[in-house]
């Protein structure tokens, strides 16, 4: 890829090609499968499902009326979306900083060439390839308060086993476990690309002045990498927000509500009891937030140019 | 001359420690899996008793017959398959022909257009699902292949990686062929498809996964059991399995669903972890 890339101020020297006569006509031609498909399912939809949320309109059947912003306002006053929300902000405030302080320590560990670091990079990647089916299968048996990996650890050891997805305390904890299993891969290629672009003469510089290997990390490495930290934490905290399937399988929302998430209540209403109408209006509000985050973390890139 | 020879050899062991360390976040990262693999050749009988050890002894492969033979698996796999190969060529076909088309022609509305396409970057699939299953109620068309894979076409990121892809190529390849009076077409099909062979390989090895692993957008639209792809299938298959009486069977179903994408990472390790800083680096 960065040999390609290199070419590019050859390109730039090279006069722009004339217009030909009927090229709009076969740019059109070349785009328009790309764009029927993105109008009608992505941009469509996007105002269809405003659309929907503005209706009293059921999944089955055709009973549909327009309230106006009648859901927002009941959005408002419905404490358990104030109670998932908060859940899942406790959730992004847990994961999102572990999960990028662990990719970071990894990333520094294992990004210098070599065999058993080649073979490690393999394994901490490894696991985000895994569905979300399967990662909540392994860890709802890891982490079975009876059968589970933990609990014979724990039973050897001569302690109680805890049932980490029942409790309380444990339940969220363990949503995040599992999540930093599954996901530190991507984080993890972002920093390994981003450490493997400081150039060298920086880190022999340091190495003739005989830093010592903080500061080498603190003056050189940390400033380099900025711009990937930044985009870990954007991309992290619009992933994690979208947290659905560790809940849904895992701990089923629960203990008591504990851990259900947004998604998850957006699926659950839609899905289970069927009002799309207030569901849609919730998916409006997750959207909102995570486009306001999205243009946030563009309107930084360009500062930061 | 004394002194460095030092800080030389105590940073060597600070680097062996580290190591060490971080090869044993290695072993404990990879245990739950290989205990998984472990019980899914294990007799059920003897998981009711116990699930402790990594190791298969005493050791079977009944539940992975069982797989083929009593249970709804194989269907799934097939459903999977299709729908993940399905997704992947036209997501390619569609990726490549609108970033030709966005890197290499000058045409009006040419800015808004490529503006309107990224910003459905930022489009989470949470936002569309709702409308996108009232669709497809309305064609009735849910159940089906079709309602799996199309709505999944819809995102833009493979068209702006071709798009940053074909700009960095050279036009003077292009120049030789279109003095030869080359049409565009024939110059996208034997110059710019066989350059991008490498980029089309990472978005196809993504788009794969994608599909493999697709989750929400299955779950609501193949209500029926037989239209299942295996990542939807094994959700059904959870709630109260861990004191079930098939766990081993259940372990067995959830490693035979990954082996495809198993198999395609370690074959295409490269490719996928150099994707990912060449799809966030642009």
């Amino acid at each position: 890829m960065t040999a390609v890339a290199g070419t590019e101020p050859a390109r730039a020297a090279t006069p722009e090609r004339s217009l030909r006569a009927g090229d709009a006509l076969q740019a059109y031609l070349f785009l328009a499968p790309f764009l029927i498909i993105y109008l009608v399912f992505l941009v469509y939809p996007l105002f269809k499902g405003f659309w929907i949320s503005l209706h009293d309109w059921e999944l089955v059947g055709d009973y549909r009326e327009y309230i106006g912003f009648l859901n927002y306002v009941d959005l408002w006053n419905d404490p358990l979306f104030w109670r998932v929300v908060r859940n899942t902000l406790t959730f992004v405030a847990m994961t999102v900083p572990a999960m990028t302080a662990l990719a970071l320590a990894l990333a520094l560990a294992v990004h210098k060439p070599g065999r058993a670091r080649s073979v490690m990079r393999g394994v901490f990647f490894g696991s985000s390839v895994f569905s979300v089916t399967v990662v909540t299968l392994v860890w709802q048996m890891v982490l079975n308060g009876d059968r589970g990996l933990v609990a014979h650890l724990f039973r050897s050891l001569g302690l109680e086993p805890i049932n980490f997805l029942g409790d309380p305390f444990w339940a969220m904890p363990s949503l995040t476990f599992a999540t930093l299993w599954w996901g530190v891969g991507l984080p993890l290629a972002l920093f390994l690309a981003s450490l493997n672009q400081i150039p060298r003469e920086l880190y022999e510089a340091a190495e003739l002045d005989s830093a010592s290997r903080w500061t080498v990390l603190r003056r050189i490495t940390l400033p380099a990498i900025k711009r990937t930290t930044i985009l870990v934490l954007v991309l992290q905290i619009v992933g994690q927000f979208q947290i659905f399937g560790q809940a849904q399988l895992m701990t089923g929302g629960g203990p008591a509500n504990g851990t259900r998430v947004i998604v998850q209540y957006i699926y659950e209403t839609g899905f289970r009891d069927w009002q799309i109408g207030y569901a849609a209006a919730m998916a409006v509000v997750l959207f909102v937030l995570m486009f306001a985050f999205s243009m946030l973390q563009l309107w930084l890139g360009r500062k930061e140019d | 001359m004394a002194t460095t020879a030092i800080a030389g050899s105590s940073s060597r062991l600070g680097d062996w420690l580290l190591l060490l360390l971080v090869g044993a976040l290695a072993v404990l990262w990879v245990i739950p899996v290989v205990w998984v693999v472990a019980m899914s050749l294990k007799p059920n009988t003897e998981l009711m008793r116990s699930t402790a050890g990594l190791l298969p002894i005493p050791f079977t492969i009944e539940n992975y017959v069982n797989l083929f033979t009593v249970s709804a698996v194989p269907r799934w796999l097939i459903n999977s398959t299709i729908v993940a190969l399905a997704m992947t060529s036209l997501t390619l076909i569609l990726s490549a022909t609108a970033g030709y088309a966005f890197a290499r022609f000058e045409f009006p509305g040419k800015r808004v257009l490529f503006i309107l396409v990224l910003t459905g970057l930022m489009v989470p699939e949470q936002a569309v699902f709702i409308p996108l299953h009232t669709m497809f109620s309305g064609w009735d068309l849910h159940n089906t292949h079709l309602a799996l894979t199309t709505p999944r076409l819809a995102v833009p990121m493979g068209v702006f990686l071709m798009t940053q892809f074909f700009k960095a190529i050279p036009r003077e390849l292009e120049e030789a062929a279109e003095l030869d009076n080359a049409s565009r077409l024939k110059v996208f099909l034997r110059i710019m498809l066989p350059l991008s062979i490498p980029a089309l390989t990472t978005l196809g090895l993504f788009t794969f996964m994608h599909a493999w692993n697709d989750y929400l957008w299955p779950l609501v639209s193949a209500t029926d059991k037989s239209m299942y792809t295996v990542t939807l299938g094994l959700a059904s298959i959870q709630g109260n399995f861990a004191q079930s009486e098939g766990l081993g069977s259940v372990m067995a179903s959830a490693v035979f669903a990954s082996l495809p994408i198993m198999i395609l990472y370690l074959i295409f390790q490269r490719f996928i972890v150099s994707g990912i800083a060449m799809g966030a680096g642009k």
